[in-house]
């Protein structure tokens, strides 16, 4: 799936930089992607340590568990195929609680902790397992408490309301989710 | 007051560790430990998809799927401007915001279009990222259904959005 859409991408974007003639600008974006990337990982490997190390300390002292406890009653409707008490709930309240508080950078070393503890109960690693999709659809479809990029941007071009988007956002996101997850149910149960 | 957010979050877990009188600075640095093989894992999958959704959303070859489909938005009353952000939202977070912001400066950031747009860039993450870093890091060669509900909620947000926004503003 995943290389069927990379080659597509390529395809039709640099087919159409070359019909154009656009050649020095096909050269810039394949050589510039590295650097992007690069910098992208260096913008987010101290934050994932931190992250990471922080989630240690929570696990070890037993807060992991407890936090895990306040969402397990519904995640376990959510990801029925997670046994429950398993440690993996204890990640996916994290991200779900990170993503809340518009904590980004915190989400993704949690989420992908949570991916690793579910992929540690899948039957084929190389698979991505139910729980696993279910929990990446919370993560796209995400809900946003305050989109603060966009208000800050709406902020900067002098916006008379700029705070109108966040209820719009919240309920849209919400309702999005929901039929996210019925969709997922659906495709699972096919 | 949210500036505090962090500092309350980050201490109550530190002091949380020395009531329960655990080891906290070793626990810290093995857990920090994992951030260099989680970083070094999730940079191939990242440069690859960056490469490729650089090359399509720069192309503008987007243009003549916009140009099919302009006619069909006209009879459905919807208001075409929003099209290009709907369609480049799940590939590139970054891309979208540049497109909400050429948005802000043709139409006025107050207008309906403007906050509709806000509203489509708001209330979804970047699909495609979100897979890449997730999937990719651990290495998940198979990724079954999950691109397609994906989209079909990226889509379905996309429409509640056009429904929804004339309401709640």
């Amino acid at each position: 799936m995943i290389n069927k859409l990379w080659g597509i991408l390529i395809l039709f974007g640099s087919v159409h930089l070359i019909c154009l003639g656009k050649y020095e600008l096909l050269n810039e974006q394949i050589l510039k992607s590295g650097k992007t990337a690069f910098e992208m990982c260096i913008q987010l490997f101290p934050l994932i340590s931190l992250w990471l190390g922080i989630m240690s300390i929570a696990k070890k002292s037993g807060l992991l568990k407890r936090i895990s406890k306040i969402l397990e009653p519904i995640l376990v409707y959510i990801f029925p195929d997670i046994p429950k008490g398993h440690e993996a709930f204890g990640y996916i309240s994290s991200n779900l609680i990170a993503n809340m508080f518009g904590l980004g950078n915190a989400a993704t070393p949690f989420g992908i902790k949570a991916m690793e503890s579910m992929n540690s109960i899948n039957k084929n690693k190389k698979v991505a397992s139910r729980s696993m999709i279910t929990f990446l659809l919370m993560n796209t479809a995400g809900v946003t408490l305050v989109p603060t990029t966009i208000i800050s941007l709406r902020l900067m071009h002098g916006s008379n309301n700029p705070s109108i988007v966040i209820l719009p956002c919240l309920v849209i996101s919400f309702l999005s989710l929901v039929c996210a997850l019925i969709i997922d149910r659906l495709f699972a149960l096919r | 007051m949210s500036s505090l957010l962090i500092p309350i979050f980050v201490l109550s877990i530190i002091f949380y560790g020395y009531y329960k009188k655990i080891d906290v600075y070793s626990s810290f640095v093995d857990g920090a430990k994992e951030g260099i093989v989680m970083t070094k894992n999730m940079f191939p999958p990242l440069l690859a998809m960056i490469f490729a959704v650089n090359i399509f959303s720069k192309s503008g070859v987007i243009n003549y799927l916009l140009f099919f489909l302009k006619p069909l938005f006209e009879v459905l009353n919807i208001p075409f401007e929003i099209l290009p952000i709907a369609i480049l939202r799940p590939l590139s977070g970054s891309f979208g915001l540049g497109l909400l912001n050429d948005i802000y400066l043709k139409y006025g950031v107050d207008s309906f279009i403007s906050v509709l747009s806000s509203v489509v860039q708001g209330s979804t993450d970047t699909t495609i990222y979100i897979i890449t870093l997730y999937f990719g890091t651990l290495g998940i060669k198979k990724i079954r259904y999950a691109l397609w509900v994906g989209l079909i909620a990226d889509f379905i947000m996309v429409l509640l959005s056009i429904l929804l926004v004339p309401l709640l503003t």
